[in-house]
């Protein structure tokens, strides 16, 4: 069986999954089930500085959506950082970090942004022995509107104030937890890294309302009449996540940064694909949220098999696998030409394919009598739409053509790798050729 | 109770009352919201709908389904009616696993179609639970209508009618409206009298009367119809029943099947109903499996179909089978009635091995007897009582594919007339489309 053993920062734990700071993690009786249900590491959730705690709402704090069977698809979260007393938690956890050495736990904080408040709380988030600090500049909804949170998040320039603060004032490794409610993700990474940061970790939430109350003409969750932007969580979010990762893990400023991938890990599978694109470890929240926290040893397993299968010996093997096959658009291969291709035998005959094309794309399906679906490679411009929507795994896949052989949609022969940046239609190319 | 399933002869209560109750409740149970939201979500929204293509009426399958997922069983259950106002009993009794259910794509995909025709029932029962009638008449075009039979396809062919704005009179011979919902349907279809319930439903549209007890050839005639209405639709169904030329056939326990499958619908207690011990079923259609089945839910010990022909020639379709079997009847294929056997009452009868050549069936010279103090015949039913000067075509009166008969004025639909199969769906579709004809016909004088 493959090594899951993880590595982050020089923090190890038995397996590259954490519980992300969130409700889950908010207290020793939590944070004890999830190390023993096999969870490799937890952050704690958010600590906020000493004084009375923050209050949440008495009402809702979730929200979500479904897909088939009301399988829970995302979620949104309008709850604070933890809104129990600083020391008890502290307290809890140095004693958990003892009874579990060999687990991960990292203290996520929000204080104010004053050196004098980061100054006040490192020092005693260090006697506790947990493993490491999270910043969370990241939570978009309350905290934010006080000047914390993602209000940090979105300003690199208190990024690295920040971060640098951290740094000063505490010895092991400090995480910074960006928010995806921003333009350029590349920006607060550069910054935490400017600042000295040791990791980051990402998404946090995204700003989001996930319906609206006919009747009340109210969002929801509704607190007595009124609604007010959450979190956005769950396995919707992970494509969103994944871009953001890879964007980090490639660009120039922060490549080799090491990350902590966050954003609808649900499977062994997210887990994986965060990590080819560069993250180190992964952290969950909603998957837990929903599940349990079972859920954890569906993920080692599958992990595992897919290690041995491939032959990793251990999870540094493949993180960042992926990244040198993220690029740009400019760059993808004008010259790789593929047709659509429906296996008769597995099609169903439901006629999305065809509607699909028909109504919205490229008029290349015919519906012949009997209702067989074929394509016409005249029209066909390989988008992949009946591919995505026919309900049959593999009943229509993307066949390439071979170099040499004629586009019949265009007549030309298929040829070597060629790119936009030198394509006759780019005036840049033009101007060049010129 | 004083009787049980061994006690000799045809006798009540075979079963204790309670038993007898849970045996007739509903086949299907309907689904609760969750489980119609999950059964909705897989459909897959197919383009040009094979299920569509399926119904006998039509009914826009995946729009209603959509609805339905949406939260809009109302809107859902419009759709249905506006092609099938009997949607509600079709998703009782139809046979959808060889009708939209048989053509889904699911069935091809993993085996498992969607569950149309309890989806179908979710619908039309939120609507109708609703008690609102979900269409308006136009406004009086002054015709009249004249349709004889409350079965199926009059009421569908008076309710289009009475929506068009057209007075609509329905002549039935039976004490209630119905027909075949009423009187020809196992009990455990149609539970808590939902034949009649749907029935007053629809004639909430208005501009419909009814008058039962009213027969051609008993009071009513044609001419006389012709004269006093604009136009006549004749659903009359077959009220016939084929004899059985075997030996012995008119002893005492040798009954119709319709006439028992009727006695269920209208009893008030099941108790009371006579069974016999030993029950024989002569035939091979849904008629046969209908009395079968319910001889064995009120007790009967031993129940026998006996079919002529091999299994797969049976009108009965796989479930209603599977059905007969699991509620431990006995089917016997490739057997015809020879005798029935007795002193005085039955007491067995006489079945002969069959062999078919060329589609030509005859007795093989090997017979058996079986136990048979009761034997239903279910060998078919015949046109009755259709009025003189129609054309006929294979026992049916001819229509064109608009319900058009050879007389001028006349219209039929529903198992009297030519063409579709027997079925609930396929009458209300044919009274459904004759009544689009007979507006076009009468707006366009």
């Amino acid at each position: 069986m493959a090594d899951l053993t993880s590595d982050f920062l020089g923090i190890k734990s038995p397996n590259p999954f954490w519980l992300a700071s969130a409700p889950p993690t908010d207290k020793e009786y939590n944070v004890r089930r999830a190390f023993e249900a096999g969870w490799g590491g937890v952050v704690w959730k958010t600590l906020g500085e000493e004084g009375p705690p923050v209050v949440n709402v008495n009402g809702p704090r979730y929200g979500a959506i479904w897909g088939a069977d009301r399988r829970l698809l995302g979620l949104n979260n309008i709850e604070l950082i933890t809104d129990r007393d600083l020391h008890r938690n502290l307290e809890e956890i140095r004693r958990v970090k003892a009874d579990y050495p060999d687990r991960a736990i990292i203290v996520s904080i929000m204080v104010p942004c004053e050196e004098e408040s980061w100054k006040a709380i490192l020092p005693l988030v260090e006697e506790t022995g947990a493993d490491g600090i999270e910043l969370n500049f990241g939570c978009p909804h309350g905290m934010s509107e006080r000047g914390m949170g993602s209000a940090v998040g979105q300003v690199p320039e208190y990024i690295q104030m920040v971060t640098e603060w951290c740094k000063k004032y505490y010895s092991k490794p400090v995480i910074v937890k960006l928010t995806p409610n921003i333009t350029d993700i590349r920006k607060p990474a550069a910054a935490a890294k400017a600042g000295g940061a040791d990791a980051v970790s990402l998404i946090n939430t995204i700003n989001s309302i996930t319906h609206v109350d006919l009747d009340l003409m109210a969002p929801e969750p509704t607190i007595d009449g009124k609604g007010s932007h959450g979190g956005y969580c769950g396995p919707a979010v992970k494509p969103i996540a994944l871009s953001m990762v890879s964007e980090i893990a490639r660009s120039p400023e922060t490549r080799g940064m090491p990350i902590s991938g966050i954003g609808g890990v649900t499977t062994w599978r997210d887990a994986a694909e965060f990590m080819v694109l560069g993250a180190g470890n992964v952290q969950v929240c909603t998957a837990a949220m929903t599940y349990g926290f079972k859920v954890v040893q569906e993920m080692i397993s599958g992990l595992s098999q897919w290690m041995d299968e491939k032959g990793y010996a251990s999870t540094s093997d493949f993180v960042g696998k992926a990244v040198p096959n993220v690029t740009d658009w400019q760059y993808l291969n004008l010259n790789y030409v593929t047709k659509a291709r429906i296996d008769q035998d597995a099609c169903i005959k439901c006629g999305r394919c065809y509607a699909a094309c028909e109504d919205t794309s490229h008029q290349a399906i015919a519906m012949n009598p009997g209702r067989v679906f074929e394509v016409i490679d005249e029209e066909c411009v390989a988008c992949n739409l009946c591919v995505n929507v026919c309900p049959v795994e593999d009943c229509i896949t993307m066949v390439e053509l071979d170099k040499g052989e004629t586009d019949p949609r265009t007549g030309r022969e298929v040829g070597d790798y060629a790119n936009w940046t030198t394509h006759p239609n780019n005036p840049a190319s033009r101007t060049a050729a010129e | 109770m004083t009787n049980a399933s061994t006690t000799p002869g045809i006798a009540p209560g075979r079963l204790p009352a309670h038993e007898i109750a849970g045996n007739f409740g509903d086949l299907h149970p309907p689904l609760d919201t969750h489980e119609a939201l999950v059964a909705a979500d897989r459909c897959y929204f197919c383009f040009d709908a094979p299920c569509m293509e399926a119904c006998p009426t039509e009914i826009d399958i995946p729009l209603f389904i959509r609805q339905i997922s949406t939260g809009t069983p109302e809107a859902a259950a419009r759709t249905i009616f506006e092609q099938n106002i009997l949607g509600g009993m079709c998703a009782r009794v139809c046979p959808t696993e060889t009708l939209c259910e048989e053509a889904c794509v699911r069935m091809e995909a993993e085996g498992k179609p969607v569950e149309i025709g309890l989806l179908q029932r979710h619908a039309t029962d939120t609507l109708m639970a609703r008690n609102e009638h979900p269409f308006e008449r136009a406004a009086p075009t002054g015709k009249r209508i004249a349709v004889v039979g409350a079965g199926p396809a009059g009421l569908s062919c008076a309710h289009r009618l009475a929506m068009k704005g057209h007075d609509v009179v329905i002549y039935d011979a039976r004490p209630k409206p119905g027909g075949l919902n009423e009187y020809g349907i196992a009990a455990y279809k149609s539970t808590a009298d939902f034949a009649q319930k749907e029935v007053d439903w629809l004639l909430r549209i208005g501009g419909i009367t009814v008058e039962t007890g009213r027969a051609l050839g008993a009071g009513l005639d044609l001419a006389a119809l012709q004269d006093d209405f604009d136009a006549v639709f004749l659903g009359i169904g077959l009220a016939g029943v084929n004899a059985l030329r075997a030996e012995g056939s008119e002893r005492a326990g040798v009954e119709d099947a319709v006439d028992f499958i009727s006695a269920l619908r209208q009893a008030a207690d099941m108790g009371t109903l006579p069974v016999g011990r030993n029950v024989v079923v002569i035939g091979g259609g849904m008629t046969a499996v209908d009395a079968a089945v319910q001889s064995k839910l009120l007790g009967a010990e031993n129940v026998t179909i006996a079919y002529r022909r091999a299994a797969d020639r049976m009108g009965a379709s796989q479930f209603e089978r599977d059905l007969a079997t699991s509620k431990g009847v006995r089917i016997l294929t490739g057997v015809m009635p020879v005798a029935v056997h007795g002193n005085g009452a039955a007491t067995e009868i006489e079945l002969e091995y069959t062999v078919e050549t060329d589609g030509r069936l005859a007795g093989t010279g090997e017979s058996f007897r079986i136990p048979a103090d009761q034997v239903f015949r279910a060998i078919g039913q015949t046109l009755h009582g259709a009025p003189e000067g129609l054309e006929l075509d294979g026992g049916k009166i001819r229509v064109d594919t608009a319900g058009r008969t050879s007389v001028a004025g006349v219209w039929a639909g529903g198992d009297c007339a030519s063409g579709g199969e027997d079925l609930t769906v396929t009458a209300v579709a044919e009274g459904r489309d004759a009544a689009e004809d007979i507006h076009a016909t009468l707006m366009a004088r």
